[in-house]
């Protein structure tokens, strides 16, 4: 079974995000009231093939930490989905 | 004193800088293209600034990965003199030899221009030239040049004397105004705590000679001269 993992990166919150908050402005200035806050992020799909040995959970995480994720200023989050 | 200029695909400083060594500075210069891991001929690596394989991903992010890195890691950890410029530095930084991240720059514009910076700190070897105060004028080009720390590590670099530059007005004021990026602290470079890695935004091979409009960068090269012949 071919699985694949969605990431999502965005800034941490201790960060300014300054496009995050251009797009804010954009969309107050469009009438968009309600819009108090915006992140912009990073999504990645990262299709994986069965030859993983130990879970597909670590393997994710260590490709973040290790090149993905600059964890200084960045965090993430991922799903794994399951294709037949 | 032999330099080593590191070119990764995407660096379009390394003639630059490679210029300002051989024919201002006189002094012996190779390339090094990034698949040679043999560095250790060299008294002194420039990781130039460029956009090292088109800033995919993130800045420096994938540069640090090529084989070269890994003798440069370890060269600087034995105490050889490695200065990153620009997108060098943003290598530098992801490679881990220096703390911190590079952010977007506050206004999400690319800066091509002259600022000012101050020298924060006349430290061995590449501000021995300099007395704290002195200050610059030097161009910056980037879009990501906005240098990030936790509170903690900012303090660090502080109390330590690792910044090196400092964004400032031309009277050396390090206000608000004078910080093009948004960097913290005003940051322009700073160094690692045994102080032989470097790493700034400002460009000293765009400023190295007269008909370039400053000189000032020069003297950052001279002072590695005298420190290390």
């Amino acid at each position: 079974m071919k699985q694949k993992a969605k990431i999502y990166i965005t800034l941490k919150k201790s960060v300014l995000d300054p496009q995050g908050n251009t797009v804010r402005h954009a969309l107050n200035s469009l009438g968009f009231k309600e819009v108090e806050d915006v992140r912009l992020g990073k999504y990645m799909e990262i299709k994986l093939n069965s030859k993983i040995k130990t879970s597909i959970e670590n393997q994710i995480r260590k490709m973040c930490d290790k090149v993905l994720v600059n964890p200084v200023i960045e965090e993430y989050t991922y799903e794994i989905e399951g294709e037949k | 004193m032999r330099f080593g200029v590191i070119v990764f695909p995407g660096s379009n400083c390394d003639q630059d800088c490679f210029h300002a060594l051989k024919d201002v500075l006189k002094q012996e210069v190779d390339y090094i293209w990034h698949k040679d891991p043999s560095i250790s001929g060299y008294d002194c690596i420039i990781l130039p600034g460029g956009f090292s394989y088109g800033d995919y991903l993130r800045t420096g992010a994938i540069a640090k990965f090529s084989p070269v890195m890994k003798s440069v890691i370890r060269e600087a950890k034995k105490g050889k003199p490695v200065i990153g410029i620009c997108n060098g530095f943003q290598i530098l930084l992801e490679a881990g030899l220096l703390p911190g991240a590079m952010l977007r720059n506050r206004n999400l514009r690319f800066i091509c221009k002259y600022v000012y910076v101050s020298v924060e700190n006349s430290r061995e070897p590449f501000t021995k030239l300099f007395s704290p105060g002195d200050i610059l004028k030097i161009p910056i080009a980037h879009g990501e040049g906005c240098y990030y720390a936790d509170k903690e590590t900012i303090k660090r670099l502080e109390r330590q004397g690792q910044v090196i530059f400092r964004y400032c007005d031309s009277k050396g004021m390090s206000t608000e105004s004078a910080n093009p990026n948004g960097s913290l602290g005003n940051i322009a470079g700073i160094c690692n705590e045994e102080g032989n890695v470097l790493g700034m935004m400002p460009h000293p091979e765009r400023s190295s000679e007269k008909v370039l409009g400053s000189e000032d960068g020069r003297r950052i090269f001279q002072s590695i001269l005298k420190e290390v012949l």
